[in-house]
């Protein structure tokens, strides 16, 4: 049987849902048999196979210019695209900034901060969206996976029922947010 | 009707449909007391048991004969046939919890009421994936000028609770409603400070019946506040307030 070809994402998270990923333990080890990990930030690799991916999992809001265009970039290049825990799905704690001008933010981060000089980066690091957005404001998501972060178990029985070409039956507690 | 159930129904009773299901109740129930009366579970968020009802949050939305009307506030009648489980009425409720979400800033991994929430746990009986409706994001403060207690605006879903509790059970007629439409915010005695509302008597009870993390006790972090709301029905028994 060819191999699930998997890519992870991680855009405004703070790299809990990825660590709930890994928390799978022994689970990943029968995981690593059927899947292809190409792009994440597990395996460093930055961009695409060309041919694309089965399933990319997307952790983290939308938050800036360079994470938008990627967005897109992820939908054109896999066939199902989860949004991987609660900053994926509404915003979370990255959408807090929202309703605070943009130059005003950097303003009291960096403008402020003893520890930057009052040097606000910029070219390097790409410009902050206005708003912070869900991923679904952004792209078509297929699948949403709740919680703060998700329970790595919700994580397996949604990446297994995937595997057997079933789409993942999720109820209840399945969808508690936080 | 062949199922039995009209045999020996008393002048302060009725026989009316739910569900394809014949059953009783009591002459001048609601439809959603018709429901709970024969074990039918409709989901609300505004109603409580012991307080009037407001029919404002539109969670209990049912069919009656195609038309789609609030469970808490639509009498029942003799011979109504009513239906709760539609993928109409379905649908219909889970928008509206997605725009009890998208209103206000809702952050349950930081929130002190996280898995004790009225509406988190509405979010998943609804079968809420994601919130279809573009989030709003407003700037909205919090107070937190009384001693013991805060509401943080960001929470709140209008459900009028806390205003029915302090006028009907506590009698102290603190909370209000400000404003209309999108701008509505609950307030306190004339819009001033809670911590400056002298009709407040600090009971609490408010506390207690708000659904979400938006009225709560002082000094709890994340996931801490549990609440009572079941505490109203019984004060009201206990007072004969019915
Ligand atoms: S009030 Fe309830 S739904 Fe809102 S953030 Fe808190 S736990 Fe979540
Ligand atoms: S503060 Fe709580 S009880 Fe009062 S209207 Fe808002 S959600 Fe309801």
């Amino acid at each position: 049987m060819p191999k699930v070809k998997l890519a992870t994402v991680w855009f405004s998270g703070c790299s809990g849902c990825h660590m709930s990923l890994l928390d799978l333990d022994e689970a990943l080890v029968d995981l690593a048999g059927r899947i292809e990990l190409w792009n994440s930030p597990l395996t460093d690799l930055k961009d695409f196979p060309e041919a694309g991916v089965d399933v990319t999992l997307v952790e983290g809001a939308v938050a800036n210019e360079q994470q938008r265009e990627h967005a897109h970039r992820v939908r054109e290049k896999s066939r199902i695209v989860i949004a991987l825990g609660d900053c994926a799905v509404t915003g979370n704690v990255p959408g807090m900034r929202n309703g605070i001008p943009t130059d005003r933010l950097v303003e009291r981060l960096y403008g402020k901060a003893r520890t930057s000089n009052g040097a606000i980066p910029c070219g390097e690091v790409p410009a902050l969206l206005a708003r912070v957005s869900p991923l679904h404001e952004e792209i078509r998501v297929d699948l949403y996976l709740h919680g703060c972060p998700p329970p790595a178990a919700l994580i397996g029985k949604a990446i297994l029922a995937l595997l057997e070409g079933l789409s993942p039956v999720l109820v209840g507690q399945d969808l508690k947010f936080g | 009707m062949a199922t039995g159930e009209e045999e020996g129904v008393t002048v302060n009773e009725m026989v009316l449909r739910i569900d394809g299901r014949d059953v009783r109740a009591p002459a001048g129930a609601t439809i959603l007391e018709a429901a709970k009366l024969n074990g039918i579970l409709i989901p609300t968020l505004c109603h409580l048991d012991g307080l009037c009802e407001a029919g404002v949050c539109r969670v209990c939305l049912v069919e009656v004969k195609g038309e789609v009307v609030p469970a808490c506030v639509r009498p029942a009648a003799a011979g109504m046939e009513v239906e709760t489980k539609t993928e109409r009425v379905k649908e219909l409720r889970r928008t509206v919890v997605e725009l009890l979400f998208a209103e206000r800033n809702h952050i349950c991994a930081v929130c002190v009421s996280n898995g004790h929430c009225e509406l988190q746990d509405l979010a998943n009986e609804v079968e809420m994936h994601s919130v279809r409706v573009p989030y709003v994001y407003p700037r909205l403060p919090l107070d937190a000028t009384h001693p013991r207690f805060l509401i943080d605006h960001n929470r709140c879903v209008l459900c009028g609770r806390c205003v029915r509790v302090c006028a009907e059970v506590e009698g102290a007629h603190t909370w209000g409603t400000g404003e209309r439409g999108v701008r509505a915010r609950m307030i306190t005695d004339l819009a001033v400070d809670w911590g400056k509302a002298e009709s407040c008597t600090g009971c609490g009870k408010c506390v207690q019946v708000c659904p979400t993390g938006a009225i709560v006790l002082k000094g709890k972090a994340a996931a801490e506040m549990e609440k009572d709301p079941g505490l109203v029905a019984e004060l009201v028994e206990r007072r004969g307030l019915a």
